[in-house]
């Protein structure tokens, strides 16, 4: 896989999200075809098993809503509900406050220092994520490398493996990328000498940045919280090797009863319960993110 | 009320300024005063300092050495947010994610200047520039035109005694241009405020200017009015720059206060006389020559050269002809409604009164500039 700045696969992917096609009006223009491909594949793979597990969470082991009823009876399923939605939000937290100083540092450095940016934001991409959540191991253990030096300096340790912020801290390392890259494809699009004209108008500094630049990068922001949280919520392989009985996430409820008790209708429905709250959300968010004539590209 | 008044146009004085980017000289020792409530323009090719001169006036960069005055005070140091002038660029810069109004309101904010008298002072610059209509539109609704004159209201609604135009009409169309031109000169006038305008386009630097600033390679070869300008140019490429015109080059013999040329085995006379060591060159307006059929009568004071006509242009208002001298120069000559007709062939002489000739240094750089 090579990336170059301006047309890297998932920053292409990202661009088409910031201009939200599928967040604002569906409207089919130009050879709609060219997407069949796509279509058929997830057609197939996507809709077809999601619509078994639809029917199953209705019907397994008998017909009728016993199986959601058992979801929102136990306590500790709404406490995990509740606790895979606060952690997305925290990851999607931590990932913002790190990756929009980064992508705007993307966009003013040298042409080599860009191309040594995104590295670091793809190499992560091309390791396997059970092998960089090891490495979170490594790094955040009782014993580990953390809390090494952290003795080294005379602080006493800190539990960060099998807990909730150690789960955060390895989910926003893993995501970080994918807020990063659809941050940066708004915020190259934006024409900086807005900046300039802001400040002959009146404006000092950092009034010109907050009320011009950050209002136009938005959308990129919008587009990688969005991407960022909806992946979060889904999580399994780092919050089940990062986490301990007390930061159990709804994808490792989920494992449980498929995988270990073969009860498909039970957590067919958890599967669900967390596709419908995320649809909520995102119809919450939508209006957000529809905003008008955020025209940020360079006319010119 | 107090601060709606019209304002009153704020001088500026530049003295031996210099802008170096490393070992690239943008700007080399230039001295500029501007009257205040003057229309000055700024003139010449890219890369000659006109913009690099502005960006100093507007505090986006800072000057090398030499100082610069407005209003009286020096701004040295001081960042562009403070120093109250506005500023029209020519990609008109209006915020996208704001509507029209928010947009001019914007300065009226940062000044807090709130409620009724914003509202007021808004509504009255969109009025100035016939675009109050479009208030609650968003600037990519608009044409590179209306955003212009959006972007100049945002630049003056705020009453800065100075604005400051970067090749403005460079992104618009040559009718739009004509009609943009005209406003901003009825816009001077009704304001009374200094502008300082930059453009390479030297018809429209005529049009609108009180004066004109000619830049060259990082200096100013001339400030005058366009017709001094036109009639006297100091250098051969203000000469060339401004208007249409033939450059007649030979060897010269100087006796007393006249200059003889000797072009294509030809004599030319020309009033007045260069320095020593100057290499004289012959600058000819179109309008002051008149082609005659050979053997014509001869004018008192008048120089002939023959040619053939290379090329006939029907313009409407005249004709256009160039005429191809002995010597391989192409002479260019303008004649009005009635003036004889040519045809491309025809030999002719070419004619013009000593008088209406520019005796100027001859400049490498000038021709070398302009390609």
């Amino acid at each position: 896989m090579t990336a170059t700045p301006d047309d890297g696969a998932p920053n292409a992917a990202a661009t088409d999200l910031a201009q939200s096609p599928f967040l604002s009006r569906f409207r089919p223009r130009g050879p709609v075809w060219l997407a069949t491909p796509a279509l058929f594949v997830l057609l197939l793979v996507l809709a077809y098993p999601l619509g078994i597990v639809l029917w199953r969470s209705f019907s397994d082991p008998a017909i009728g809503i016993d199986n959601y009823v058992w979801f929102f009876q136990s306590a500790v399923n709404r406490a995990v509900l509740q606790r895979t939605f606060v952690v997305a939000a925290w990851v999607t937290l931590a990932c913002l406050i790190c990756a929009y100083p980064y992508a705007y540092a993307m966009t003013i450095v040298g042409r080599n220092m860009r191309l040594a940016l995104i590295l670091c934001v793809l190499v992560p991409f091309w390791l396997s994520g059970v092998v960089r959540t090891l490495a979170w191991v490594i790094l955040l253990q009782d014993s580990g490398v953390i809390n090494s030096m952290l003795r080294g300096i005379g602080l006493p340790p800190v539990k960060l493996i099998r807990t909730l912020p150690g789960v955060v801290i390895g989910m926003t390392q893993v995501l970080l990328p994918f807020m990063i890259l659809p941050i940066y494809s708004v915020m190259k699009g934006i024409d900086t000498r807005l900046l300039p004209a802001a400040r002959s108008l009146g404006a000092q500094p950092w009034k010109a940045f907050l009320q011009i630049y950050v209002p136009l990068s938005l959308p990129g922001v919008y587009a990688g919280a969005i991407i960022v949280f909806i992946l979060s919520l889904g999580f399994y392989i780092t919050p089940a090797l990062l986490g301990g009985p007390r930061s159990i996430l709804l994808s490792s409820l989920v494992q449980n009863q498929v995988l270990s008790l073969l009860n498909w209708g039970r957590g067919g429905a958890m599967g669900v319960v967390l596709l419908v709250a995320t649809f909520l959300l995102l119809a919450i968010a939508a209006p957000l993110m529809r905003q008008k004539h955020t025209a940020s590209r360079r006319e010119v | 009320m107090h601060a709606s008044q019209p304002s009153t146009g704020a001088a500026i004085e530049i003295r031996k300024a210099s802008k170096r980017y490393g070992a690239f000289t943008a700007l080399n020792d230039i001295d500029l005063d501007i009257r205040p409530g003057e229309f000055m323009t700024l003139l010449g090719p890219s890369g000659s300092g006109k913009t690099t001169t502005l960006n100093l006036i507007a505090g986006f960069t800072d000057i090398t050495s030499g100082t610069l005055e407005i209003g009286g005070k020096s701004v040295t140091g001081l960042p562009s947010h403070k120093r109250n002038i506005g500023v029209v660029f020519q990609h008109y810069a209006l915020f996208p994610h704001m509507t029209v109004g928010k947009n001019v309101a914007y300065p009226l904010a940062l000044r807090g200047i709130k409620g009724d008298e914003r509202a007021k002072r808004v509504r009255r610059a969109l009025d100035m520039v016939k675009m109050a209509d479009f208030a609650h539109r968003y600037p990519s609704e608009l044409s590179g035109g209306q955003q212009q004159r959006v972007a100049l209201a945002r630049a003056l609604v705020f009453d800065p005694p100075l604005l400051l135009m970067d090749e403005p009409l460079g992104a618009l169309d040559k009718k739009l241009r004509e009609w943009l031109q005209l406003e901003i000169k009825r816009i001077h006038r009704e304001l009374g405020t200094t502008f300082v305008y930059v453009t390479h386009d030297q018809e429209e630097a005529l049009v609108l200017s009180d004066r004109i600033a000619v830049f060259n390679g990082g200096r100013i070869e001339q400030i005058g009015t366009g017709r001094e300008l036109y009639d006297t140019p100091a250098t051969l490429f203000v000469g060339r720059f401004i208007g249409e015109s033939t450059v007649l080059r030979g060897s010269a013999e100087v006796s007393g206060d006249e200059t003889a040329m000797v072009i294509g085995g030809q004599r030319v006379f020309a009033h007045g006389r260069l320095a020593d060591g100057a290499r004289p060159v012959i600058l000819l307006r179109p309008e002051r020559v008149a082609l005659k059929r050979v053997g014509a009568d001869v004018v008192a004071g008048e120089n002939r050269l023959t040619g053939t006509i290379a090329e006939a242009i029907y313009l409407g208002s005249g004709s256009k002809y160039e005429v191809r001298l002995s010597d391989g120069t192409t002479a260019v000559a303008r004649s009005p409604l009635g003036a004889a007709d040519f045809v491309i062939g025809d030999t002719v002489d070419v004619t013009f009164l000593r008088s209406d000739l520019i005796l100027l240094p001859d400049d490498a750089s000038a021709d070398v500039t302009l390609t």
